[in-house]
């Protein structure tokens, strides 16, 4: 088995009385889509939040590319290649779609620290900005300030500026949700093909699009892993079943 | 570079600036080319605000401490000048000097630096608690200076004549205006140059979703300080002219009432906006001759203005004339 990507163990988080991640350990291999699964309130974003280090555990290690980064901030984190999309997207709304994604490979490049020269005439930036956006179908709409897209194209805005990252891993909070059908049925194809450049640790509550793409599921009740494994293993777990899937699915 | 209705009304205004100077001694009222300078370098001054609250967002309340600082280093280094006594700084003294490049490099230095080591520990709040540790800081200025006796205390310091530039006579008052006139427009392209760079760009994200900046990379704490130092280094340049063109520095230029008026100043011309504090600057000035001259209470006429630009002309003066800002 390939080394994991990502590495979580025994991750613990508490909120007052409240664990929010009890002894969370998961991990995440190449080329594959991990999918992590619960009812609302069980913790999925909270995880994800101490994952991209928006919030810091309590106790536990994140391994990302064989390295700790627990004590890493977010922005480090992002530039070691861990991308990510929000579950309420997250933009800047003044900023075209373009720009958006600029930011992105201005990053990617290294230095923010450039005061001269005009980001738009910088081929350098525009160029890979467009090909990312040009991805995920939204060239048409390059120009268009974030703040006016439609709910669709800003989640699809997110997966253009974590592929303009190079990430090395995607961590997508909720990708389907409010999309229409149609728009499920697109981002499912196109999440399919990312997983070989990048694994895919998949929060949804799709569960067509969750069984259609993972090849690993694991289960978050309360703050805990209660079943990990491949598709079927988790279908068939009865304890599963009970807790989240209802006892007829 | 393509130019927008915005780039046009700058253009416009930069040079109805340019020619009231000379309306002025044409008309046989040479007062209004005092105005005119006055209108550069509030202008310059609130220029450096801007690229710390216009394109980073940051209400500094306490850039006095910046203008302040440029005015003092004008201040000292020609009263050591005109007096012959060297700044003794224990190890090493330096002598004096009258040449305004090198004041003007001294401004530019110390308003850096203490913008580094205020906004080194302001920039850890946001909000509410970042205007207030701001205004605390340049209170703190204020009152250092109120109680150093050395150069003038309370009472402040004059600058006996006016300090000089090469080659130019800066006791003419129209020498002095091209000179803040042309440090205003240097200003100003150093705004558009930042605005429009990666630089800028990383600004204006951290002032609109810095979490979102953050996951791609970028960490807003950098970018918001290497922000604040440039604008405080602007903002002391300014104050280093204004010192030259009272001749005068007192702890006044230090309090809150100034750092107040740059932020009033921005808010008349446009908050972000190329040409806002030049526009703030020339109604502000306009404001407080015209109606000062008709009332000591002018200020509530000022607050009247401010209240209308607050509710209906969100954009200022440039936002009222040339719509709202785009951003490719």
């Amino acid at each position: 088995m390939a080394e994991a990507i990502l590495d979580i163990r025994d991750l613990c988080k508490n909120f007052g009385a409240l664990k929010a991640t009890e002894n969370v350990s998961l991990d995440l291999r190449p080329g594959e889509i991990h999918a992590l699964i619960g009812p609302n309130g069980a913790g999925k974003s909270t995880l994800i939040h101490q994952i991209a280090g928006t919030l810091r555990p309590d106790s536990g290690a994140i391994d990302f590319l064989g390295h700790p980064v627990g004590h890493l901030g977010t922005a480090e984190r992002a530039r070691l290649g861990l991308g990510r999309s929000f579950q309420v997207s997250s933009l800047v709304p003044e900023f075209s779609a373009l720009r958006n994604v600029m930011l992105a490979v201005q990053s990617r490049q290294g230095s923010s620290f450039r005061f001269f020269r005009p980001v738009m005439a910088d081929a350098s930036l525009v160029d890979p900005a467009m090909g990312a956006l040009t991805r995920v179908g939204l060239e048409d709409r390059a120009r268009v300030p974030a703040a006016e897209l439609s709910h669709g194209e800003r989640r699809q805005l997110e997966i253009a500026i974590a592929l303009a990252l190079g990430s090395k891993a995607f961590m997508l909070d909720e990708p389907m949700a409010g999309m229409g059908l149609e728009g499920s049925r697109q981002l499912t194809a196109f999440l399919d093909r990312l997983r070989d450049e990048a694994p895919i640790l998949l929060v949804e509550h799709d569960m067509d699009a969750v069984f259609a793409l993972a090849d690993r599921i694991s289960v978050l009740v309360y703050g805990r892993v209660i079943a990990s494994g491949k598709v079927d293993e988790i279908r068939n777990d009865k304890e599963v079943r009970r807790a989240y899937l209802g006892d007829d699915a | 570079m393509n130019f927008t209705r915005e780039t046009w009304i700058s253009l416009v205004l930069v040079l109805v600036l340019l020619t009231i100077p000379y309306a002025a001694l044409q008309l046989g009222n040479p007062f209004y080319v005092t105005l005119a300078t006055r209108m550069a370098i509030l202008g310059l001054a609130a220029v450096g605000l801007n690229i710390a609250l216009g394109l980073g967002g940051l209400v500094s309340f306490g850039h006095a401490a910046f203008f302040g600082i440029g005015g003092y280093a004008a201040g000292i280094l020609a009263s050591h000048a005109f007096s012959g006594q060297p700044l003794n700084f224990g190890l090493f003294s330096v002598a004096g000097t009258n040449s305004m490049p090198i004041i003007w490099m001294v401004a530019i230095i110390g308003g850096g630096l203490l913008a580094a080591a205020i906004g080194a520990i302001s920039l850890r709040t946001s909000g509410v608690y970042f205007i207030m540790i701001t205004l605390a800081f340049a209170q703190m200025t204020f009152y250092f200076a109120i109680s150093w006796p050395a150069y003038g205390g309370e009472d402040g310091l004059s600058i006996f004549v006016r300090n000089g530039f090469p080659g130019v006579n800066t006791l003419v008052p129209i020498n002095f205006f091209l000179i803040c006139y042309a440090l205003l427009i240097g200003g100003l392209l150093v705004f558009a140059l930042l605005r429009n760079s990666r630089f800028g760009a990383a600004l204006q994200a951290a002032r609109q979703n810095e979490v979102r900046l953050a996951s791609v990379g970028i960490a807003p704490f950098r970018i918001r300080l290497a922000a604040f130092v440039i604008s405080g280094a602007i903002t002391a340049l300014a104050g280093a002219l204004y010192a030259d063109l009272n001749r005068f520095v007192s702890p006044s230029m230090l309090s809150w009432h100034m750092s107040g008026e740059f932020i009033v100043l921005i808010i008349l011309g446009g908050v972000g906006r190329l040409a806002g504090p030049v526009a703030g600057a020339m109604l502000f000035v306009m404001f407080e001759f015209i109606l000062g001259g008709l009332t000591e209470r002018w200020q509530l006429f000022l607050g009247l203005v401010l209240l209308g630009v607050v509710l209906f002309a969100r954009g200022g003066l440039i936002g009222l004339l040339a719509g709202r800002a785009r951003h490719g």
